[in-house]
Order: C-alpha cells, then sequence, then structure tokens
C-alpha cells in the first residue's frame, strides 16, 4: 500500500454513492487503473473537471485492494476541441469505450496508452472520419488480429480482391468471397493506414471510400471484441 | 437467522442506496421497537408517494394529478423554459430563487459510453412545446459533464432552426471557491464568459 505517480487518460465515469465516482484510467505504467476520487460531484471539488472522460491527467495516487484513490491529478490536456463538438465526441467516446474493452487492470501496455493519445491529439487537430478508423485499425493490429490485405486470406491469390471477411481475418478474392464487399479505394485506404501512412490518410478528404472504412473498422473491432460497441452511431443522427 | 419478517425487511432496506447490510439491520431494529402508528405512518407515505405522484403531462416534473405545482402556477413566465436533466435539478434551480419560468425534464442526458441517444430522453416532447406554448427562450440546463455538454450541444443544434433564443447556462467559478484550485477548463471557461463590472 503505497502513494504512486502515473500518467493517464480518463475513459469514463461511474457514479459512487453520494458525491464520489469511481474513475477508470488508462496509464502508461499500470494499465488500465480504476480509482475512487472522493467528492468529485462537488462544485467545491479540488479536482473540479480534470477527471472527466476524456482528460489526459497527472495523477497521484493511493494504492488500495481493489480500487485506488485519486489524491492529487493536474490536467496535461483536456482537448477542448473535442469536446466542443458533437461529432468529436461521439468518435472520442467510442475510441475510449474499445480501450476500456481491451485494456486489462494493472497489465502495463505501454504501445495502447499511446495510441490513444496520439489519436486523441490527431482528432483535436482536425475531424476526419479516418482518424477513429486509423485507430481502430491499429488497436486490432495491436491486439494481434492484424488483416491480410495483400492477397487473398483463403487462397493466396492477389488478383481481384474484393471482399473482406472479420472471420477470415483478412481480403478475401473473387471466387472465394464472403462478408462484406470492398472498394479498391477502400482497400488502398486501409493498405496505407496499415502499412505506416496514417499521417498522409488523415488528409484524404472524406469520400463513400473512408466511410467504408471507418465503417469496416467499426464491424472488425465488434468483432474482435464479441460485442457492439454502445457509443458508434448514437450521435449520428446529429 | 432472524424471524422471516424481519429479515425481509432487513433485505428490502438494504436495497436503498446508501444503506449497506450492516445499516438495514439497524433500521429495521430501530422500526421494530417504535410504537406501531410510528412506523405505520411511514408504509403509509411509501404507499401514498406511489399512488399519488407521477411525471407532469408537459414538463416531466414529479407531480400529483396530471401537471406539476410549477406548470399549474400561472404567475410564472410561460416564454422561458429550463431544459434539466432530472426534477432533482428543478430543485437546485428553484432554490436559487432566479428563476421565473417553465421547465423541462429529459429525464437524463446523451451518454454515448452508456448507449444512450436522444431517442431515449424527452427531447421530442420539448420540440412539441416549442412550437405549441409560444416559447421565445430555452434555458439549456444541463450538468457541465461531458454527458451534459453532449446534450447541451444536441438541443442547440436541433433548436436552431426554430429561431426563438437558446442559451446555455454560464460555467465558472463557485462562489467561496479558491482560483489557486481550479482546473483549467473551468477557469479557461470563466475568463471566456467575464462581463463588464456595472459601476
Amino acid at each position: 500500500m503505497s502513494l504512486y505517480r502515473e500518467q493517464g487518460i480518463v475513459l469514463r465515469t461511474l457514479r459512487l454513492g453520494e458525491a464520489d465516482r469511481i474513475i477508470t484510467f488508462v496509464t502508461q505504467g499500470h494499465g488500465k487503473v480504476r480509482a475512487v476520487a472522493k467528492g468529485v460531484r462537488k462544485t467545491k471539488s479540488r479536482f473540479g473537471a480534470r477527471l472527466e472522460p476524456l482528460t489526459h491527467v497527472s495523477l497521484l495516487l493511493y494504492e488500495g485492494r481493489e480500487l485506488d484513490i485519486v489524491t492529487q491529478a493536474e490536467t496535461l490536456d483536456h482537448f477542448r476541441s473535442i469536446r466542443e463538438d458533437l461529432h468529436r465526441v461521439g468518435r472520442a467516446t467510442s475510441m475510449l469505450e474499445a480501450v476500456d474493452q481491451v485494456s486489462q487492470e494493472r497489465e502495463p501496455s505501454p504501445r495502447l496508452y499511446q495510441m490513444l493519445l496520439g489519436a486523441l491529439r490527431a482528432l483535436a487537430a482536425r475531424d476526419s472520419e479516418l482518424v477513429l478508423a486509423g485507430f481502430f485499425w491499429k488497436l486490432l493490429s495491436l491486439e494481434g488480429a492484424h488483416p491480410v490485405l495483400e492477397q487473398c486470406a483463403s487462397c493466396g491469390t492477389e488478383e481481384s480482391l474484393e471482399a473482406f471477411d472479420h472471420a477470415e481475418g483478412g481480403v478475401l478474392c473473387r471466387s472465394c468471397r464472403r462478408g462484406v464487399p470492398i472498394s479498391p479505394a477502400a482497400l488502398e485506404i486501409l493498405r496505407r493506414i496499415l502499412g505506416g501512412d496514417l499521417a498522409g490518410v488523415l488528409d484524404e478528404p472524406a469520400s463513400p471510400a473512408t466511410r467504408e472504412v471507418e465503417h469496416l473498422a467499426t464491424r472488425s473491432v465488434e468483432h474482435h471484441l464479441e460485442r457492439r460497441l454502445r457509443s458508434v452511431g448514437v450521435l449520428d443522427g446529429a | 437467522m432472524y424471524a422471516s419478517a424481519v429479515q425481509d425487511l432487513i433485505d428490502e432496506l438494504g436495497r436503498l442506496p446508501g444503506v449497506g447490510p450492516k445499516s438495514a439491520q439497524r433500521i429495521a431494529f430501530h422500526l421494530l421497537k417504535l410504537p406501531t402508528e410510528d412506523a405505520l405512518r411511514l408504509a403509509r407515505a411509501i404507499s401514498e408517494m406511489k399512488a399519488r405522484i407521477s411525471f407532469c403531462r408537459r414538463c416531466f416534473n414529479v407531480a400529483e394529478g396530471e401537471a406539476c405545482q410549477i406548470c399549474l402556477d400561472d404567475r410564472r413566465d410561460a416564454s422561458v423554459v429550463c431544459v434539466v436533466e432530472e426534477p432533482r435539478d428543478i430543485v437546485a434551480v428553484e432554490k436559487t430563487q432566479e428563476y421565473r419560468g417553465r421547465y423541462h425534464v429529459l429525464q437524463g442526458a446523451i451518454s454515448p459510453i452508456e448507449g444512450i441517444g436522444p431517442e431515449q430522453l424527452r427531447v421530442r416532447e420539448l420540440l412539441a412545446r416549442v412550437q405549441a406554448e409560444g416559447i421565445t427562450e430555452i434555458i439549456l440546463c444541463t450538468n457541465p459533464n461531458i454527458e451534459g455538454e453532449a446534450t447541451a450541444m444536441y438541443l442547440a443544434r436541433l433548436l436552431a432552426p426554430a429561431g426563438l433564443k437558446v442559451t446555455r447556462i454560464a460555467s465558472g467559478l463557485p462562489v467561496g471557491g479558491d482560483l489557486e484550485y481550479a482546473d483549467e477548463l473551468t477557469l479557461g471557461r470563466a475568463l471566456q464568459g467575464r462581463r463588464d463590472v456595472e459601476s
């Protein structure tokens, strides 16, 4: 039982008792951490808005048996441009939800933490459909579900690849096709995302292909998690 | 361990928010010691409340009968509507004694992470009121957290074509607070929303 310092991103909060909250963080060195923030719901709480979802914070935590206790919190970035845009709030929430699902408590995953931080910074800088898609594909790759994109996942041919199947984990050719159709433009974007040109892809203007890649990314993450992402599409009608 | 009637009561009390098994036991034994009339008064208060209280048909505040006390009060300004998440929030706003308009309770807030969208809230009913009641101003009084902000942004966008004044409550420092402990987001908003000092 001791105090420790961490940096983390607030994934979600849960009301506890009269004025407290349980805050779920993804941290740099301790993986997912759940900690109690006492009195955070009072207007005069010294935490203020620092423990709202989406905030990047520097923390001082007291280690407990099941739940830790937040003793101090300092904002590193509150991603104001995301918060003030309904669509970006929706996309950012989907990222937080996916990370909450894949991360394990007290299992360090610095790569996952860095990826989420990078994606939120990219989303704060510009609203592109491909920020979320790019994040989801990278997340799948990190989770060991890197899709097969260069050849048919079933027979191995490199010709006429025109479908994508989540169960096969990649693209399929005309004769093996199953799952959903994929356009050549979308496949090209997908290859660039996973091939190291994510930054270049983010400059692409929105098109049917970018929407296709985003949709495919969501379905693939849901297939991987074996559950629906609740936050996807909630704000789409807005 | 106890007679089953006592155990049932302990179990029921234990379901209440903030009441653990030990407190439930204490309350149950307190009730057991109480004169019958006193204990029944509590039972009656609960059953009366469940029988008589429902939601106001206009604003969805808790009400006895069809309309709540605020909607029935014709001294209140019908052209201004304050939109809140829960009936509890009406009490908080009423205590300020600064507001003389009516309310609309959404019965929640948009929360993407819980999968709660506008359809699950009383948004359609709000839009219907705007047209029917000649409302000129809507005050978005949802909580200043991520769900409440998302709800306010959504409603502001939805209400824009109706051509009425839509305002959002200010956020800033609590009276009696300390600048040193203010977080950046709150202090930033307080600066953004600063106003002229009347001299």
